[in-house]
């Protein structure tokens, strides 16, 4: 079906995609706005954080023969215990430092972790069964389950983690912590455990992302790798100061993205870089960024 | 503060040897590969060490450089000192322009800038056809210098590199000790009081990072014609990380620590070659292990030990210091009028 | 004579390798108001940072209800039953008046309960959805101590509470002071403001160079005034 020459199915299916996509860069950009608004490090392990979840939602099906719902429970689960080791043994002792030593350590990190999957799974995927084949004819296009449910699940666990932080007393005091933790720690509150514990969530979540991604593309030790760095661009886009930019940043981006590879495929894969580039001349601090550029 | 007069005559005194045996004692490529390696992890720490600008992008200028000059050498019949003076210009542009982007917000994010620049230009690169794609540009020859010394043999274009790479750390040490030099330091130990002073922190910024952008594609663009291979490796996101890690283990901050951790790199990546992934396992390791423990480097903790066992401390002077707080704004200042 | 309820003695407190503490001693009996009074820099603040366990490079002895609290990390200060309201108020952006009102954890019981705290501050109940930060320097500082007035708190330390604000607002704070000094809180007040602390304590303590050099009852004479105006001015 065509309308103004522009064939709908098509046109969909990208936007689909894009939408998904989307899921996905909202999904770890929150984390990683969450994570460096507290404990100021840019945690560029995160995309090495989403392969290994779907690493382990993999290896429960593989080896344990748990299916894929009890993964989403459990893959997040044990990255969240991952995430309070690696605070607590490496990323505990460079607060006092300048901030680069926590880009300079993650980065540390990621080559350690992403060298140790590539040796024993090397670098070609591993399929992952779709746990919800199918899908249903809307008319324009064809509705893939698994894709909604993987737009639907996103939107709430995104919404979710605003909702937990902008309207909850935890969220208060994630949110003064991140302003003044000092305070925070005079009224009587553990300070350094809420941070581990939101190192540990952020890495939960990109965990989650993993064990969702698993049935799209294939389970790579390298699924994340170029990943982090549109994270990066996502981000620098969105400002670092907001949860909400971070999120609809993430969605906006996918769709623009979708919407380039339909109209002008070779762009795609470099758009999100260059509308970075765009937005640093036009708005340096980020489309809802707070802090001073 | 620099250590005692003899201990630095004694120092260039090795270096010379070491320089002059290398490819001698070690093959003449390894040598080769430190060399370019040195200057890329020096114009890194140019940046990185005296400006406090950590660039995650680095490996875009590197790997530019490589392709330009080895495709002047093996598609234009460009002779090499030429097709290297391109690979240098294409860098120095390529820093202007990343420069100009990136230089509007600081610390951590204009580390993520300039890496998200090297990704873009990876994919343009990764399209373009001139580089051979995925295969890389092979066979690129080595050529004849000024059109009459043939560099194919390893001794003479070791001699060559061994040139360039000095004229290169030669020039960083220049620009360190220079007012241009210590206003970086000013700008990167406090920017806020150089604006108030004054002086355009942005266009100190864009000046440094032009040149050691230039630098680097300097460094590719030697090696393309060392190794007589290009390839997208050059480019990819883990080669930015490769200057830091060198400057981190040598010394952040001081002219010779990038030299030392270059040496270490490459002497490790020879080491473990045999062993696939572990060599980034090793890098990795490394590199928490030297941000945890180590962060003075090599370098760093050996001139520390030095002053505290004997080294003369004379007046502060602002070159070649580790890094940490610094000739301050007002030393700086007089420095340069007098 | 009430009990001491905190006892400083020999306080050293270092910022770096500078030392800016040489040996405070002071103490405080239950339900009175004591204050720190010196120029700028003369150590006041520093005291009270180290007290709440904020500055952590200290040696010396602080008993708190009995107990050592020099060693302690500051969350374990407070859940003590100090509570801490710091020059500049320290009020979160972020959050909303009730938020930061909230936040807080209760530590002891025996604190106001949040009726009465919007009862004897009516105007923070009026801007309570209001973010924090959108309130006057008055309405700050009176946010600043009903914060912790409401986590049960025995102790509070009030580092210059009418810094920067109007004559007519400071005169509220000292009623305010007054009210909840009735009500058998102790209290810790900093203050350049000397008329202002003459007015509401019991006795006074005078900081200089890290060190309290004098001592005194409660005055309102002009001429023990002007004696701890010679001690504050430049």
């Amino acid at each position: 079906m065509e309308i103004l020459g522009i064939p709908i199915q098509a046109l969909a299916g990208q936007l689909l995609l894009g939408i998904v996509n989307g899921s996905f860069y909202a999904m770890l950009s929150l984390g990683l706005a969450i994570i460096f608004g507290l404990l100021h490090i840019a945690n560029f392990v995160h995309g090495a954080q989403y392969m290994v979840g779907a690493f382990v939602t993999w290896m429960l099906l593989q080896y344990l023969g748990i299916s894929y719902w009890w993964a989403l429970l459990l893959a997040p689960a044990v990255m969240f215990c991952l995430g309070v080791a690696i605070e607590y043994v490496f990323l505990r002792r460079i607060y006092e430092l300048d901030h680069f030593y926590g880009l300079l350590m993650t980065f540390g990190l990621l080559l350690m972790i992403e060298s140790i999957f590539r040796y024993y799974f090397g670098s070609t995927g591993l399929p992952y069964e779709n746990p919800l084949p199918g899908g249903i004819n809307v008319g324009f296009m064809f509705l893939p389950y698994y894709r909604a449910w993987v737009v639907g699940v996103s939107l709430v666990v995104c919404f979710g983690t605003w909702f937990m932080i902008e309207r909850t007393k935890l969220g208060s005091y994630l949110r003064a912590s991140t302003e003044n933790p000092e305070m925070v720690l005079a009224f009587g509150i553990n300070v350094p455990l809420l941070l581990t514990l939101t190192y540990g969530f952020g890495v939960a979540l990109a965990g989650f992302a993993g064990a969702m991604a698993a049935p799209i593309t294939n389970v790579s030790p390298t699924m994340g790798t170029h990943l982090i760095i549109i994270i990066f661009a996502v981000v620098v886009i969105g400002g670092l100061g907001s949860i909400m930019g971070s999120i609809v940043t993430g969605f906006a981006l996918g769709i623009l993205e979708g919407l380039t590879k339909f109209f002008f495929a070779p762009a795609s894969t470099t758009l999100v870089f260059v509308v970075m580039v765009l937005i640093l001349f036009i708005r340096p601090a980020g489309l809802f960024g707070k802090e001073r550029p | 503060m620099p250590v005692s007069r003899n201990f630095q005559i004694v120092g260039w005194i090795l270096v010379a040897i070491a320089a002059v045996a290398a490819p001698l004692v070690f093959h003449p490529l390894f040598a080769m590969q430190i060399l370019c390696f040195a200057l890329f992890a020096a114009a890194f720490n140019l940046l990185a060490g005296y400006l406090g600008l950590i660039s995650f992008g680095h490996a875009a200028f590197f790997g530019v450089g490589a392709y330009i000059s080895g495709y002047a050498v093996k598609s234009m019949n460009i002779s090499p000192e030429i097709a290297i003076v391109m690979g240098t210009a294409v860098g120095a542009a390529m820093g202007l322009a990343f420069g100009i982007i990136a230089v509007r917000r600081q610390g951590v994010y204009f580390a993520m800038i300039t890496m998200a620049l090297a990704q873009l230009v990876y994919f343009i690169c990764h399209q373009a056809p001139f580089t051979g794609g995925e295969d890389g540009m092979a066979g690129i020859p080595r050529g004849n210098l000024f059109g009459i010394i043939p560099l194919a043999n390893n001794y003479v274009m070791y001699t060559f590199v061994l040139c360039v790479t000095g004229l290169g750390l030669a020039l960083i040490y220049r620009v360190v000790n220079s007012p241009f030099g210590m206003l970086m330091m000013a700008v990167r130990d406090n920017d806020r009081r150089a604006t108030s002073l004054g002086y355009e922190i942005d266009r100190v910024k864009l000046q440094a990072f032009v040149l050691s952008a230039a630098l680097t594609g300097l460094a590719g663009a030697m090696k393309a014609i060392v190794f007589q291979f290009a390839s997208q490796t050059d480019i990819v996101w883990a080669t930015s990380g490769t200057p830091v890690l060198a400057s981190l283990i040598g010394g952040i901050g001081t002219l010779a620590g990038p030299v030392i951790g270059a040496a270490v790199m490459v002497a490790l990546e020879n080491l473990l070659s045999g062993f696939g992934e572990w060599v980034f396992f090793v890098q990795g390791a490394i590199f928490v292990f030297v941000v945890m423990f180590f962060r003075k480097g090599i370098y760093g903790e050996l001139k520390g030990w030095a002053e505290r066992n004997g080294g003369s401390r004379p007046a502060s002077r602002p070159a070649d210091v580790s890094s940490g707080p610094v000739a301050t704004m007002p030393q700086a200042i007089s420095k340069s009028a007098s | 004579m009430s009990e001491i309820c905190l006892s400083v003695k020999g306080l050293n407190a270092f910022y770096g390798e500078s030392q800016a503490l040489h040996g405070i001693d002071f103490d405080i009996r239950r339900g009175e108001v004591v204050t720190l009074l010196g120029r700028n820099g003369a150590g006041k603040s520093t005291t009270l940072m180290s007290i709440m366990g904020l500055l952590k490079n200290r040696t010396g002895s602080i008993l708190f209800e009995g107990e050592e609290t020099v060693s302690k990390p500051a969350n374990l200060i407070a859940r003590a039953g100090i509570g801490f309201c710091p020059e500049h108020r320290a009020i979160f952006s972020s959050l909303s008046v009730e938020e930061n009102l909230l936040l807080p954890p209760i530590v002891r019981k025996g604190g106001m309960s949040v009726d009465e705290i919007y009862a004897l501050f009516p105007n923070l109940a009026e801007r309570r959805s209001s973010r924090g930060t959108s309130l006057s320097g008055g309405e700050q500082q009176m946010l600043a101590i009903a914060r912790i007035l409401r986590s049960g708190s025995s102790l509070l330390l009030l580092d210059e509470p009418t810094e920067g604000l109007a004559p007519i607002i400071v005169k509220v704070i000292g009623e305010v002071i007054k009210t909840i000094k009735a009500r058998g809180y102790s209290i810790l007040l900093v203050e350049q403001n000397y008329r202002f602390a003459a007015k509401l304590a019991d006795r006074h303590n005078i900081v200089l160079d890290g060190k309290v050099v004098d001592r005194f009852d409660a005055v309102s004479d002009a001429a023990s005034l002007d004696h701890i105006k010679s001690y504050l001015s430049v």
